[in-house]
């Protein structure tokens, strides 16, 4: 016991000790080389009221943080889940299928570094036809085309991992193949999927930013992006604060449900 | 009419035979153990019943009717457990209960898993995941597993090797009681003559390959239940086992080979605090020796 506190407080005193160096590497780039960078107390100055009243709003970009960060987070589940849904079987078959894998490896590794500003206006010309919903449905495409790769290549590598000895028990046992599927394989490929998943989190994630300052749809993206504009310089660097905070969150989140599923 | 036949069975891998010309047969309720060295195709040969692996030639029979494929029928226990590592006991052997019946009413199966899991001794660990087993402990679920399906005939492949002499032992024991109860055919390989002599009907030593065969078959008259305090002292069981080592001493003497190769020794530098920082790893080709080793 005596141990563990500590390291808690050797702990605490390091990460105090990192964050005191970056605040005055930060005061000094804005006294010396970037006069135009705001001091921490300017910063928190301008984002004081998003801070204080995390869910006001005031109109349609003047928010509060929580529920910019909200809107944000909405887009991402959805584009997320989309991201899962087709990334995970398209996994499987290239695990299972040698065929499969021969025709569309090879494609796979070709899209899977487009960057996400690439795939947006790609986006935004499929969904045209939808008018008024266009730019939002481009984002969704955006987000799920580019967190999709992880989760297909992990559930791939999850696939062909998976011991001859589970899938002989299966054989042994006369499982048909979907019951082979859901009961062995499933279940053996199942970490190998959560840490594809949690990857694809982070890029989701990444790419909500992009896509909302190009989009301006109403997010921590496109507020970064107005409040630069506004000359409120201030914000940028809140809003990287809250962005990467958030990031931060969600990956301990998806890590903590990885670290349930390695069983193995 | 026999049981379990097998006829000229032939297997090769990539061009090298394996097993060649294999005959085998069995009657209902007999118990053979196949022992031989390692590597000589013990494991292949139990694939080929089991219906994992097709023979290259020959045919295999089942109460007449040829093996095509994997099948309840054939419980297969694995070297490695093969326990599924996501389920509990209870559940591992469940998913076997189901998919071998599942025309049986619900309370039928469960009732069926619980007798097993009785039957080796776990009850109290019937919803530990296999991760937090002892290695004994995880082939009993895994006998368990098999034995629940009823196979028509049992194929135990090395069960025992991974595991320490005593619980090695006690397993044995474990095995014996269950055959003497059910009287079920089995098919036993090791590469323990102590445990086949302890354990079975007749005793079958496997030739060395490339192209190993099953020797004569040697008949084990020891009556049961085979105590193995006793059998130790036993005159019989000790010619029998100066006999069969000997055999299988023999295949191994006429192949003695060695083989010349390359020894690299481990690259490990003194500790010297004081010493420059090397970055490239020191190159010694003089320390570059070759060593002659036994094969077997």
């Amino acid at each position: 016991m005596h141990a563990t506190a500590r390291t808690f407080l050797v702990n605490t005193a390091c990460l105090l000790a990192g964050l005191l160096l970056c605040l005055g590497f930060w005061i000094l780039l804005s006294a010396t080389v970037a006069k135009e960078l705001p001091t921490p107390a300017a910063t928190w100055e301008v984002a004081k009221p998003y801070v204080l009243e995390p869910l006001a709003k005031r109109g349609e970009q003047d928010q509060g943080i929580l529920r910019l960060v909200g809107y944000s987070l909405a887009l991402v589940a959805k584009g997320y889940a989309l991201a899962l849904l087709v990334g995970t079987p398209i996994g499987f078959l290239l695990g299972l299928s040698k065929g499969f894998a021969r025709v569309f490896d090879p494609i796979v590794q070709i899209l899977r570094p487009v960057s996400p500003l690439a795939w947006l206006p790609l986006g935004m010309v499929l969904f045209l036809s939808t008018g008024s919903q266009a730019l939002e449905n481009g984002a969704l495409f955006t987000i799920a085309i580019c967190a999709m790769w992880p989760t297909v290549l992990n559930t791939a590598v999850g696939v062909r991992a998976i011991p001859q000895d589970y899938l002989n028990v299966g054989r042994v046992l006369k499982l048909s193949r979907t019951q082979t599927l859901l009961k062995i394989m499933v279940p053996a490929t199942l970490p190998y999927m959560f840490t594809g998943f949690r990857l694809s989190l982070g890029i989701a994630w990444l790419v909500i930013v992009a896509a909302e300052m190009l989009t301006g749809r109403t997010g921590v993206g496109s507020f970064l992006w107005n409040e630069y504009n506004n000359a409120n310089y201030g914000n940028i660097i809140f809003s990287i604060l809250t962005i990467g905070l958030i990031g931060f969150v969600l990956d301990r989140l998806m890590s903590v449900v990885e670290g349930r599923f390695k069983t193995v | 009419m026999s049981f379990l036949e097998l006829k000229n069975v032939s297997k090769g891998f990539a061009g090298h035979p394996v097993l060649r010309d294999v005959n085998l047969s069995l009657v209902e309720g007999e118990f053979v153990a196949i022992v031989g060295y390692s590597g000589q195709g013990k494991t292949t040969l139990m694939s080929m019943i089991a219906g994992l692996t097709r023979p290259d030639s020959g045919a295999i029979t089942l109460e007449g009717r040829p093996v095509t494929g994997p099948g309840p029928d054939r419980g297969l226990v694995f070297q490695n457990y093969s326990l599924l590592p996501w389920l509990t006991v209870a559940e591992n052997i469940a998913l076997a209960v189901d998919a071998v019946f599942p025309a049986a009413p619900a309370a039928e199966r469960a009732e069926r898993v619980a007798k097993y899991i009785g039957m080796v001794k776990l009850s109290h660990a019937a919803d530990r995941l296999p991760g937090q087993l002892s290695g004994g402990m995880r082939q009993r679920v895994s006998v368990a597993r098999t034995l629940a399906i009823d196979p028509r005939i049992l194929l135990l492949d090395e069960p025992l090797s991974a595991l320490d002499a005593l619980t090695r032992a006690n397993l044995q024991d474990e095995i014996s009681d269950i055959w003497q109860k059910d009287k079920k055919t089995v098919v036993l390989i090791t590469n323990s003559v102590d445990e086949a002599l302890y354990l079975a009907d007749r005793v079958i030593p496997l030739t060395l390959g490339p192209g190993a065969t099953l020797a004569a078959p040697i008949t084990i008259d020891l009556p049961r239940p085979r105590d193995r305090k006793a059998l130790n002292h036993e005159p019989e069981f000790k010619r029998l086992r100066a006999q069969i080592t000997d055999q299988l001493l023999g295949y191994g003497a006429r192949r003695q080979q060695t083989v010349t190769r390359k020894l690299v020794l481990p690259d490990i530098l003194p500790e010297d605090l004081d010493a420059p920082r090397v970055n490239r790893p020191p190159r010694r080709p003089s320390e570059e020796k070759r060593e002659t080793v036994a094969t077997l």
